[in-house]
């Protein structure tokens, strides 16, 4: 924001309020931060302090990681934080995930893209799921593609992100991939969390949920829904009654990853001690249980296969989101 | 008896030396930070969640003293709406109309001991509530689509005439300038940005607590200003504390109707506490009629904004609990503690963890107890605020409405927003414009506008469908009757002076 004439104020007003904050936490300048580009409570505020403190645990750092949350812009904020004012910090970690790639590739960051941070690699993802009520006529992914193929005004989905969000666009990949192409026609709400979601499910004012499977955990195993298909490669543990989306003959995989990226201007070495450390995270026993205590699936991508993987994803969700009009 | 069973194994769990003096540390702590304006029972909680992990409690000890934060939080913001009209969180609000002409005219005391009590009898209500209908209640969110949500936002903003007595037109303007301002930020509907120009901060839209800060606080700061420090409205009298048991008995009625109310809107994710304030409020004022004199510093005023809020605040954990659903700030915060606990709520939480879900409701009953047992006998203390001179607590306000509105986000940005708020409260006042419109409007609008777009999208935009279920229907006579009926009861009661 250097727009703001208030440098100067900003400088004198910022710092001793700062101080107070941190002064309220008590902890020592720390060697490490890890900034969650939300409100505390989200994904992301989950992959600081779960990564922060293992890393911690297993002696990868040598002080405690400091989270600091920095909510705004749907992770812009601390997209153009970073960019602009921490490019060559190597002490500097940020949490990011589907989400941060579906808004780099929609242009929602102010057209800022994903070449001014570098991503140092995933280590856990949220599989997809598609839910549908206990009692739903559909058996299976194709009775509902069948459904919406013979009258698509037929089937609403429900699920957590705004319109052109990663939920929604799970739906339309399925669709696209069974060879429904008048995806305009799809109805999609979008609600207040996945949890909601599923509540309007149940309620039958939506036929179908699309989002994570974290989000369905409680709902499948009371039995008041189904799921579909999960949009994963293997059927996954814990889960294994639930068949793929790619085995019902719909090959759509989509993950809800969680990782971290770094500043742009960082060394070639700090930048591969990150990806070290995050594979040392992703190995620990530390980490495995609380993949599963949240519903992640194992999903790990370290180091420059990972670079090319997210530019992959960023550019079939622009190609995407642009043949629905979300980006003109 | 089943629940006998359960709420011993909940005490058990919950009562000990060790998490008495948590609860007591929780509320106290909330207690302050819902006082503090811009700080909330969401911020306190959140705040806290690192502190339990460094200090490595338990499950049960770190719901003990979340939820002690919570409740205490709910309690506190009452304070500085009657001392200082300025509401400490956004279910405060109402609290403001009439407990600050409550203190203006010497009963600072009693205001706080009848909200104080309120806000016990209506956690308490939320709480047995909790216990015994829980799982049965969770349902209730089936019923509620789009088109219910609808109406039931329409309702609230249909009773909005009511509030201000003067004048519609100005009420009626300051809830249009709400609803525009709920308009900035990303459009759900198409996921596309509004009125951003596009500027980050501004995507995920205006934080209420920015507006009310601004609004309420900072514009009392520039009338002080304005009038050299001798105009101001703080400073009032102290008057003598008792407990004033005959209002206590007169309010028994709100207090029972509103904690009803507010415990249904708590329920509704989505709803939550301030509309349950709202709505009780409205109610009250409507039962009580024009002899009621709601708005000039009534007892009913006060104890029917806080019982419902406290009673929304219990309801909304039955959709945290029971659905895994949040229906407010503060919950969603409590939903993400659970989980990093290894506890998913959802439809089987009360029967796979017995132990979290009755330890989490015994701790409420400690919280609640504590809270009325500090309350009452803090409200000595409390009311000291009236005899700091305004040039001291002014500046004091003015400062930690900065610290809290810089912590929620961390951008200095907000405070360039508080201020900006800050100044349209200080013209609203001038021109007698009511600021609580404005804050409705900013705080439902956003929810109104996004069910009916989600109404239109499932029904190919008909708008028959907005009245296709009984529920609806219901919801809109309600409204329709709420929104003419001040006409008629004007017309009907022409009272000659009294009330303005």
């Amino acid at each position: 924001m250097s727009n703001f004439p208030v440098s100067n104020f900003r400088k004198v007003l910022i710092a001793p309020l700062f101080t107070i904050i941190a002064a309220g936490f008590s902890v020592s300048a720390p060697a490490a931060e890890c900034i969650a580009p939300a409100n505390p409570g989200g994904g992301w505020d989950f992959t600081c302090r779960q990564i922060g403190k293992i890393l911690h645990d297993i002696g990868q750092v040598d002080d405690p990681v400091q989270v600091t949350n920095m909510a705004g812009g749907g992770g812009g904020l601390a997209f153009s934080h970073v960019v602009n004012e921490r490019k060559d910090d190597s002490d500097l970690i940020v949490a990011a995930s589907q989400a941060t790639a579906t808004r780099l590739a929609q242009n929602a960051y102010a057209g800022m893209t994903a070449d001014q941070v570098r991503f140092v690699g995933a280590i856990g993802a949220d599989p997809g799921v598609i839910i549908v009520a206990k009692d739903s006529p559909f058996q299976s992914l194709n009775d509902m593609v069948a459904a919406i193929e013979s009258d698509p005004g037929s089937v609403a989905f429900a699920g957590g992100s705004a319109a052109g969000g990663f939920d929604h666009l799970k739906v339309l990949m399925i669709l696209k991939e069974a060879g429904f192409t008048d995806i305009g026609k799809i109805k999609y709400i979008g609600v207040d969390g996945g949890g909601d979601a599923i509540t309007q499910t149940i309620g039958g004012f939506t036929q179908a949920m699309t989002g994570d499977i974290s989000e369905a955990v409680g709902f499948l195993k009371s039995g008041e829904v189904r799921a579909l298909a999960v949009l994963t490669e293997e059927r996954i543990e814990g889960f294994e009654d639930i068949p793929t989306a790619r085995e019902q003959g719909i090959d759509v995989v989509a993950v809800n990853w969680r990782g971290l990226y770094v500043p742009k201007g960082i060394s070639d070495a700090d930048f591969e001690a990150w990806g070290r450390r995050l594979q040392a995270v992703a190995d620990s026993m530390a980490w495995k249980e609380a993949m599963k205590a949240n519903g992640l699936a194992p999903f790990t991508k370290v180091g420059s296969d990972f670079q090319t993987w997210v530019d992959g994803v960023i550019a079939d969700t622009e190609a995407l989101s642009r043949e629905i009009g979300v980006i003109q | 008896m089943e629940l006998i069973d359960n709420l011993a194994l909940g005490f058990a769990i919950a009562l000990s030396p060790y998490t008495l003096m948590l609860a007591v540390i929780g509320c106290f702590l909330g207690t302050m930070i819902g006082a503090l304006p811009g700080l909330g029972p969401a911020n306190g909680v959140a705040i806290l969640i690192p502190i339990t992990f460094s200090l490595g409690l338990d499950a049960t000890a770190a719901l003990v003293l979340l939820t002690s934060v919570y409740y205490g939080a709910m309690y506190g913001g009452r304070i500085s709406s009657i001392l200082l009209n300025i509401p400490g969180d956004e279910p405060a609000m109402m609290t403001t109309l009439d407990g600050y002409p409550m203190a203006k005219s010497g009963r600072a005391g009693d205001a706080l001991v009848i909200s104080g009590f309120a806000s016990f009898v209506g956690t308490f209500f939320a709480t047995v509530a909790l216990a015994l209908v829980a799982p049965l209640l969770a349902r209730i969110a089936y019923l509620f689509g789009p088109a219910e949500y609808f109406a039931l936002y329409l309702l609230a903003f249909a009773t909005l005439g009511g509030l201000a007595s003067k004048n519609q037109a100005k009420a009626a303007f300051a809830s249009m300038t709400g609803l525009g301002i709920a308009m900035i930020g990303l459009d759900n509907a198409t996921g596309l940005p509004r009125f951003t120009g596009g500027n980050l901060h501004l995507f995920d839209g205006i934080d209420f607590l920015v507006a009310i800060v601004g609004l309420f606080a900072l514009s009392e700061v520039f009338l002080f200003i304005e009038s050299g420090g001798r105009n101001t409205a703080i400073g009032i009298k102290l008057g003598k504390i008792t407990i004033p048991w005959r209002d206590i008995v007169a309010t028994r009625w709100t207090l029972l109707r509103s904690s009803v109310v507010g415990f249904v809107a708590g329920v509704l994710p989505g709803a939550g506490a301030s509309l349950g304030s709202f709505l009780t409020y409205m109610m009250e004022k409507s039962i009580a009629g024009k002899k009621g004199a709601f708005g000039s510093g009534v007892a009913k005023g006060v104890a029917a904004p806080e019982a419902g809020n406290n009673s929304a605040a219990g309801g909304a954990l039955v959709p945290m609990l029971t659905l895994g659903v949040p229906g407010s700030g503060t919950t969603a915060v409590l939903l993400a503690l659970l989980m990093t606990l290894n506890i998913t709520p959802g439809p089987t939480l009360f029967a796979d963890r017995p132990e979290v879900v009755w330890g989490l409701i015994a701790s409420l009953m400690i919280a609640n107890f504590v809270l009325l047992a500090m309350n009452v006998p803090m409200v000595r203390i409390f009311v000291r605020v009236l005899s700091v001179p305004p040039a001291v607590l002014l500046p004091g306000v003015t400062m930690v409405s900065f610290v809290g509105i810089y912590s929620l986000s961390g951008s200095y940005f907000d405070l360039v927003l508080m201020i900006a708020f800050g100044i349209m409260g200080y013209v609203f006042r001038k021109l007698s414009i009511p600021t609580v419109p404005v804050i409705l409007g900013i705080l439902l609008g956003n929810q109104m506008e996004d069910n009916l777009r989600r109404a239109m999208i499932l029904s190919d935009g008909d708008w028959t469908f907005l009245f296709s279920t009984p529920i609806a229907v219901g919801l809109w006579i309600f409204a329709v009757a709420g929104f003419t009926a001040p006409f008629f009861l004007r017309r009907l009661i022409r009272t000659p002076k009294g009330i303005s």
